[in-house]
């Protein structure tokens, strides 16, 4: 039987109704919203305001990375606390760029960035060559966060460090890198980090035309990323990936090799990661190493379990929420946002396994047997 | 109390036999306006030795020194009194004028209030003054006050002041012209361990500074000597802060290995339990201060019982209410109890405040213990590590000679077999975690005496205890002893030389490095597993 072709096989991992969600989805965000946004005046009761887009970039980001955490905690069932270094080093490979795009309009008028001025060094360190072109920082953006990943997976999967260990030791990656970047003399702008970005491609970055397009390019990549999960984990690679999950040791008694299964899936993970951080970057304005804290990246598990682990479009919701929650809960209950957070982790933890994606499944299940 | 006067008197008598009755003529000149005038007059008031002579240069330092009509009083906040004489005056003269001093005379004070210092009775204040005075630092007594040096040295019966003074004097005697005399003085400063010192010697190996060869031969040979002291000194300095950082982290440590080792759950909450232990020091020591202000130096203690309480109590409500019911899913365990520790987080800011509270150590452990001259070991420190090493025998106690120990041991190494022979594997799940987390409350109370106390304290810890466990290997006291020890002064000695973030870092690429070799840890339980 011949093997049906890559685009078939591609569109059949997602069904129908899922196309037509997400072309519902693309029209809103590729036409609608920047309609409203840009030619319905502000007067208007239509009009959608540059803070609302703003936002919404900001979590299809989040949930990008949600997604690509799925895609190792869902399916292969490696709980990673340090995806947050990932997402930060995205977007400290495209805020070098974003400096070195401020040219001469910096505080001391230097064509270095102003940190450096700051610090009294003469020229830029060997690791900003080339800082200064677009495509280069394009490929960076895939290939630290992706080579770091690569390195550290390999090492940690080899001597096949998982559970509780493997998470941990991903923590105190994160928390080294931290650390790392803290310092003034690790030449990243240190507890600032980057920011007061000017221009992307010599076009100002705070122009509307710009929030939108970062806007729309967010929204295709998690298009990208939603579709790109489906497919893998539809495929062969998926299953195996899932049996690996459910029974490593067996699996490794069949013949496969689970190295260059986990690796792949994390490897690939860091990297959306990496790409999510480099849309974020230019919409928040700021890049500095709290992004790369412990906190920060426990708390993206906590969007995939409030979404629903291996259900993919579960953790773009779950981002959602807990994100949105959060900007509502840290203006009107400041003191007890971490109460609500808390509870989430334990909540979700204990009563919600599946996440709202299963609840819904499961309230489905039961009109559906009422009816019956 | 006659003979204690006596005794004064008699000790007077014998160390200052040259006493000259104070002159009033020469005390005229600390009036003088010259300050020429001035250093002399308190030169010679030094030379003279006069048990009134400290008073009045002291005044002189506070500014209280007043002149009129050629007579010099003393001014305290209520009374004035007669410089010489000591006696107060009910009348006060008319146009009473105060004498000002400039640097160079305060200088020239410090120095010679120093010297005098050491014909004082008082032990404390003779050490001190000896002290300050072979530091080579400030107060350097020039040669004028060598000979009244020598003669201190010469009356001081304590011998450990004796050897500081001599090195006073001889630090004076550097400058003599004699060559012969230099290089005593230069071989006599062997014994020092003062970097000031070791900087004057190194002055004097310079051919520019110092033309005679064997004086700078003396000066190398004392120089290397006295370095090598201090690099000891920092040596063992650094070793000892390490081991108590090592003791810090074995008290985070041993509880969570325990808690780990029984039910396989990393409990994220754990750094929280320490500071709910500090917390639990703090309030005692507001209640003692309320309640039992005479008793408040022994807070502590109390603290002790209180703090190992509480977490515990913690502890069980957390595994009964949560960890139990995620028996099996170690990951979302991991999860639920980062939400608690986030809970507890803020309910402490908002009890106590975001900031950080003071917890004061009790007057029995501020101070240190001197090893040899210059290298002193914290007094507080050292007693964290001995308590660290108490709770490590109660712990070992109680895991090896207790039926609790001997099921906790069992649940750890084959949880099903050990309900199949009747151990209550749930009442000892309790039972561990309320023993992991009160001794993770011992270790909050060790905490607030060396570290801040604030609601994020126990951030820091979790990672770290952590990494204890990993490189100690579960289940046995051991590992986690050396694994915290070696970590901690490892730690210490690379911040020592790398700075405290290259030492973290560092130390976190040699802990995943160290994984890669022996992921069992350092002591891996023997025998067979199956992995789940």
């Amino acid at each position: 039987m011949p093997r049906t072709p890559f685009v078939m096989r591609f569109i059949n991992a997602t069904p129908v109704k899922g196309w037509i969600a997400l072309a519902a989805f693309l029209l809103v965000t590729l036409l609608i919203l920047p309609l409203l946004n840009l030619y319905v005046p502000e007067s208007s009761p239509f009009h959608v305001s540059g803070y609302v887009i703003t936002v919404a970039g900001k979590v299809m980001c989040y949930a990008i990375v949600a997604v690509a955490m799925d895609l190792i905690w869902g399916y292969a069932g490696i709980l990673s606390l340090g995806h947050g270094l990932f997402f930060a080093l995205g977007g400290y490979m495209f805020g070098q760029y974003l400096m070195r795009q401020i040219g001469l309009d910096g505080a001391y008028q230097s064509p270095l960035p102003d940190f450096m001025v700051f610090l009294d060094w003469k020229q830029l360190p060997w690791y900003w060559a080339g800082t200064d072109s677009f495509s280069l920082t394009l490929l960076k953006v895939v290939a630290i966060p992706g080579l770091v990943a690569l390195i550290f997976g390999f090492f940690a999967f080899r001597s096949r460090i998982k559970g509780v260990y493997f998470s941990i030791i991903t923590q105190a990656l994160t928390f080294a890198a931290m650390l790392l970047f803290f310092r003034n003399e690790t030449g990243f702008g240190g507890n600032n980090g980057f920011t007061d970005f000017k221009r992307i491609l010599d076009l100002s970055i705070t122009s509307p035309g710009m929030r939108i397009t970062l806007f729309g390019l967010s929204a295709i990549m998690l298009i990208l990323t939603l579709l790109l999960g489906r497919y893998l984990t539809s495929s062969k690679f998926g299953r195996v990936l899932t049996a690996i999950r459910d029974a490593e040791t067996r699996v490794m008694f069949i013949g496969y090799n689970p190295l260059h299964y986990k690796l792949f899936i994390w490897t690939l993970s860091a990297v959306l990661c990496g790409i999510a951080g480099a849309l974020y970057v230019p919409q928040v304005g700021i890049i500095n190493p709290g992004e790369m804290s412990p906190a920060n990246s426990i708390e993206i598990a906590i969007w995939v379990a409030v979404g629903g682990r291996a259900t993919l479009i579960g953790p773009a919701i779950g981002a959602a929420i807990v994100n949105l929650s959060k900007s509502y809960f840290t203006q009107a209950f400041p003191d007890y946002w971490l109460f609500f957070l808390g509870a989430l982790f334990v909540i979700v933890t204990l009563y919600l396994p599946n996440g709202v994606v299963g609840l819904y499944r499961q309230l489905k299940d039961k009109m559906g047997r009422k009816q019956a | 109390m006659k003979k204690i006067l006596l005794t004064l008197l008699l000790w007077f008598a014998a160390t200052l036999p040259a006493l000259a009755a104070l002159d009033s003529a020469a005390l005229r000149k600390l009036a003088d306006d010259d300050s020429d005038t001035k250093i002399a007059a308190i030169q010679k008031l030094a030379e003279s030795a006069d048990p009134r002579a400290l008073e009045i240069l002291t005044a002189m330092n506070s500014e209280a020194l007043f002149a009129a009509k050629g007579k010099i009083y003393i001014k305290t906040a209520d009374s004035l009194s007669d410089a010489i004489s000591g006696s107060e005056i009910a009348q006060h003269p008319d146009n009473l004028e105060a004498i000002t001093i400039n640097n160079r005379v305060r200088n020239e004070l410090a120095g010679a209030m120093a010297v005098l210092k050491l014909f004082s009775p008082e032990r404390k204040l003779r050490l001190a003054a000896a002290r300050e005075l072979a530091s080579a630092q400030g107060v350097a007594p020039d040669l004028s006050m060598a000979k009244l040096l020598f003669k201190a040295s010469e009356l001081e019966t304590d011998p450990k002041i004796k050897v500081i003074v001599g090195e006073a004097y001889a630090l004076t005697q550097l400058q003599d012209a004699d060559p012969a005399i230099r290089i005593a003085s230069a071989k006599a400063l062997a014994g020092s361990a003062d970097p000031n010192v070791k900087n004057r010697l190194f002055d004097m190996m310079n051919k520019a500074k110092e033309a005679n060869l064997e004086v700078r031969r003396a000066a190398v040979g004392s120089y290397y000597d006295i370095k090598q002291r201090i690099e000891l000194g920092e040596t063992i300095g650094r070793i000892f802060s390490g081991l108590s950082l090592g003791s810090i982290l074995l008290l985070a440590a041993l509880g969570l290995a325990i808690t780990y080792g029984v039910m396989g759950v990393i409990n994220m909450a754990h750094g929280e339990l320490l500071m709910i232990g500090a917390y639990s020091a703090y309030l005692m020591q507001g209640l003692f201060q309320a309640y039992l202000p005479g008793l408040l130096d022994w807070y502590l203690l109390a603290a002790i019982p209180v703090a190992f309480l509480c977490s515990a109590a913690v502890g069980v409500l957390l595994e009964r209410t949560v960890i139990r019911r995620l028996y099996g899913r170690p990951l979302e365990t991991l999860l639920a109890t980062w939400g608690l520790s986030l809970i507890l987080i803020q309910a402490a800011r908002l009890l106590f405040g975001a900031q950080n509270v003071s917890v004061a150590n009790p007057s029995w452990m501020s101070g240190g213990i001197e090893l040899f001259s210059g290298v002193s070991l914290p007094l507080n420190r050292l007693i964290i590590v001995g308590f660290a090493l108490f709770v490590l025998v109660l712990v070992w106690l109680l895991m090896n000679r207790t039926r609790l120990g001997l099921f906790v041991r069992a649940v750890t190494q084959n949880r099903a077999m050990a309900g199949c022979v009747g151990v209550p594997t749930t009442r000892i799940d309790s039972a561990a975690f309320a023993l992991g987390s009160g001794i993770a409350g011992l270790g909050g109370v060790a905490l607030s005496q060396i570290a801040n106390v604030g609601p994020d304290m126990g951030q820091s810890y979790i990672v770290d205890s952590f990494m204890v466990v990993v490189v100690g290997g579960v289940g046995q006291l051991a590992g986690a002893v050396w694994a915290a020890l070696g970590l901690g002064i490892f730690t210490k000695i690379l911040e020592d030389s790398a700075g405290a973030v290259v030492a973290k870092i560092v130390v976190l690429t040699f802990i995943i490095i160290f994984i890669q070799k022996r992921p069992q840890g350092l002591f891996a339980l023997k025998g067979r597993f199956v992995e789940n």
